[in-house]
C-alpha cells in the first residue's frame, strides 16, 4: 500500500531483497526540487512585492474597516452551504453513474464542463433573467450557482477518485460481508474516496472565498466584492485586504487537511503509519516496506 | 416487473448484472428506474445551466428593442472588434492551457511522489486551491507590484541588464495577461490532475520494471498512454478557464487588449450603442459554440484513447 504513495520508490530505493537498488535514481528528487523551487519563486514573488507595498502596519487595519465583518461572515457561510449542497449533489450522483450507468460517464463528464463553457459572466445574466423573485433577494442564490459552478471540479475529482477504485469489487465485498448500502457508502467508500473529497472541499471552499463576478453582478458584498469596492477608498489597506484574504483561506484550508489526514490514520490504520516510521528511519530516501 | 432478471436484481443492488452492460438490457422499466438515481443531478442542471443557457441563446437571435427574430446581432458579435476579440481570446487561451498544462502537471507529480500527508504536499495542494480561485483586482496587483513598469522584479530585471519593457514585455497587453494568468492556471492543472494520477497502479511500474523496462519505457507505453486522457481533459479544463477569464484581465488591462469576456462584460455593464443590447448575448452564444468545437474534439480523441480503460 505505501507504494502508492511514490512510485519512483518502484525504481529500486527499497532495501526489500525484491527490488534492486539503481545508480542515478537520487536525481529524482533533485528533478522534483527544482520544478517546485522555480514554480514556488513564481508565486510567492509576487507576494512578496505586494507586501512590501502595503507594509506591515496595514494588516491590523483591515479588520476594523467598516463592513469587514458582514462580508467575511456572507462568504464563510456561502462557502459552508455551497460545500456541502456540492458533495450531498455531486458525490452519489457520481458514485451511482459509476455502479449502475457507467455508460453515462462521459455524458456527464460533457455536462459538468458546462459550467466552465458558459463564463460566469454570461450565466449570472441569464440566471437573473429567468430565478423566481423570492431567490433574487436572498444571498444563497449565490450558493446555489456556485453548486453549479463547483460541479467540474467535484466532479472530476470524484470521478478520478473512483477510477482508481476497483469500485465493483470493494461493494460486493462489503455486501457480501452483510454490510447495507448507507455502511459500504460510509464505511468502505468515503475512506477510500478521502483524496477526492479533500480535493472537491479544496476547491469548493476557495472558489466561493475568491469568486467576484457572479456576487458583483447579483449585488451582494462578498469578501471579493468588499475588497474590491474598498480599493477606491484605501488602496494599501485594500491590499492589505486581498493578502489577508489569500492567507486566511490558506489557513483554513489546511486546517481541513489536517483533519481530514487525521481521521485517515485512525482509519487507515498501520499502513500510514508504517510508511511514516519507515521513512524516518531512513532519513530523506524512500522505501517501499508496506 | 416484466422480465426474470428483473427480480434477480434488486433495484437498490449495486453490484449486481445491472450494473454492467448484458444482454439483459431490453428491460425498459428498469433502466427507467436506474435513470431517477441522477435525477436530482439533472434537475439542478436544468434549472442552474440550461434554462439560463438557453434564455442567453434566444437573446442572441432576438431584436433588443422589438424582441422580432434577427440575425444582426450574431452578424455584429462576428465581425470587427468582436471578430478580433474573438481570436485574441483563442491565442490566450491556447497558450495559457498548455504550457501551465505541462508545468502543473509536472508540479503535481512531484508533490504525488512525496510522502502523503506530508507538509509539503499538505501545502501545495491547499495553496493551489487558493491559487486556482485568485484572480480579479488582487491579482492585478500583485502583478503590478511585481512586474510593473515600476515593479520589484522588473526593477532587478533592469539592474542585470535585461528590462522587460524595452525586450518585449509588456504587463498591460497580451504577454502580460499570459503571464498573470498562469497564477491560476498551474494551479488548477495540479488540482485538476493530482486525482488522476492516483489512477497510476503502482503495480504497473513494477510490472514494467520486472519486464526490463526503464523509466523512460514505462511513461511512453504505460504512464503516458494511460494518462494522456485525463491530461487532456484537464487542458481542456484549463482553455476553458482562460476563455471565460473576466475579472483578471479587465483589472489589469481596463479592455485595452480586446477579449470577449471583456467585450460581454461591457454590453452587460450597459456601455453599448442602443439597439445592440442583445449583441453580447450573440458573443456569449460565440463563446459557448466555440468550446462545443473543441469537447468535440476532444470526445473523439479520447473515444479513440479510453477504450481499454472500461
Amino acid at each position: 500500500m505505501a507504494a502508492v504513495i511514490g512510485d519512483e520508490l518502484t525504481e529500486g530505493m527499497a532495501p526489500g531483497p525484491s527490488r534492486r537498488a539503481r545508480p542515478g535514481i537520487r536525481q529524482f528528487p533533485v528533478w522534483r526540487w527544482v520544478i517546485l523551487i522555480v514554480v514556488g519563486a513564481y508565486f510567492i514573488i509576487p507576494l512578496v512585492a505586494a507586501l512590501r507595498f502595503t507594509g506591515f502596519s496595514s494588516f491590523p487595519a483591515v479588520v476594523h474597516q467598516e463592513g469587514f465583518s458582514a462580508a467575511f461572515e456572507l462568504s464563510v457561510k456561502l462557502a459552508v452551504i455551497t460545500t456541502v449542497l456540492t458533495i450531498v449533489l455531486m458525490l452519489p450522483t457520481t458514485v451511482y453513474v459509476h455502479l449502475r450507468l457507467p455508460r453515462l460517464r462521459r455524458l456527464m463528464e460533457g455536462i459538468t464542463i458546462l459550467p466552465i463553457v458558459i463564463p460566469p459572466v454570461v450565466l449570472i445574466v441569464g440566471v437573473l433573467q429567468v430565478a423566481p423573485g423570492f431567490l433574487k433577494s436572498t444571498p444563497y442564490l449565490l450558493a446555489l450557482m456556485y453548486v453549479v459552478l463547483a460541479m467540474p471540479f467535484a466532479y472530476r475529482a470524484f470521478d478520478a477518485g473512483l477510477r482508481a477504485l476497483d469500485l465493483h469489487t470493494l461493494v460486493e465485498a462489503s455486501q457480501s460481508l452483510g454490510a447495507g448500502w448507507r455502511s459500504t457508502l460510509c464505511r468502505v467508500m468515503l475512506p477510500n474516496l478521502r483524496t477526492a473529497m479533500l480535493s472537491a472541499t479544496v476547491l469548493t471552499v476557495a472558489l466561493v472565498l475568491g469568486e467576484f463576478t457572479m456576487a458583483s453582478l447579483d449585488l451582494y458584498q462578498t469578501f471579493p466584492v468588499w475588497i474590491v469596492a474598498f480599493d477606491q477608498t484605501s488602496g494599501p489597506i485594500s491590499v492589505a485586504a486581498s493578502l489577508l484574504a489569500l492567507f486566511v483561506t490558506w489557513i483554513f484550508l489546511l486546517a481541513i487537511t489536517m483533519i481530514g489526514g487525521r481521521g485517515s490514520r485512525r482509519r487507515g490504520g498501520a499502513e500510514v503509519s508504517l510508511f511514516s516510521v519507515s521513512r524516518q528511519n531512513t532519513g530523506n530516501q524512500r522505501t517501499g516496506g508496506s | 416487473m416484466a422480465q426474470p432478471t428483473d427480480t434477480v436484481v434488486a433495484p437498490d443492488a449495486p453490484g449486481g448484472s445491472g450494473a454492467r452492460p448484458g444482454p439483459a438490457l431490453g428491460a425498459r422499466l428498469r433502466s427507467a428506474r436506474t435513470l431517477l438515481g441522477v435525477l436530482p443531478f439533472t434537475v439542478y442542471v436544468v434549472l442552474g445551466l440550461v434554462v439560463p443557457a438557453v434564455a442567453i441563446a434566444v437573446g442572441a437571435f432576438q431584436d433588443s428593442s422589438t424582441g422580432g427574430f434577427t440575425l444582426s446581432n450574431v452578424k455584429t458579435a462576428a465581425s470587427g472588434i468582436y471578430l478580433h476579440g474573438f481570436e485574441t481570446t483563442l491565442g490566450v487561451s491556447v497558450i495559457t492551457s498548455i504550457v501551465p498544462g505541462i508545468v502543473g502537471f509536472l508540479v503535481a507529480y512531484a508533490i504525488f511522489t512525496a510522502k502523503r500527508g506530508s507538509v509539503l504536499r499538505r501545502c501545495v495542494i491547499t495553496a493551489s486551491g487558493v491559487f486556482a480561485n485568485f484572480g480579479g483586482v488582487p491579482l492585478a496587483f500583485l502583478f503590478i507590484a511585481t512586474l510593473g513598469s515600476t515593479g520589484m522584479v522588473t526593477a532587478w530585471l533592469t539592474d542585470i541588464g535585461l528590462n522587460p519593457y524595452t525586450n518585449g514585455f509588456d504587463l498591460y497587453t497580451f504577454s502580460g495577461i499570459v503571464v498573470v494568468y498562469m497564477y491560476f492556471q498551474i494551479p488548477l492543472m495540479v488540482l485538476v490532475i493530482l486525482p488522476a494520477l492516483e489512477g497510476l497502479r503502482p503495480a504497473w511500474r513494477e510490472a514494467a520494471n520486472n519486464l526490463g523496462a526503464g523509466a523512460w519505457q514505462y511513461w511512453r507505453y504505460v504512464g503516458g498512454p494511460v494518462l494522456m486522457p485525463s491530461f487532456l481533459g484537464c487542458v481542456l479544463l484549463l482553455f476553458g478557464s482562460a476563455f471565460s477569464a473576466y475579472a483578471t484581465a479587465e483589472a489589469l488591462t481596463s479592455g485595452s487588449v480586446p477579449l470577449t469576456a471583456i467585450q460581454i462584460g461591457s454590453f452587460l455593464n450597459g456601455n453599448v450603442l442602443a439597439g445592440q443590447q442583445n449583441v453580447g448575448k450573440a458573443l456569449g452564444l460565440g463563446m459557448i459554440v466555440i468550446i462545443a468545437i473543441v469537447m468535440a474534439a476532444y470526445a473523439v480523441l479520447q473515444r479513440r484513447s479510453a477504450q481499454w480503460l472500461r
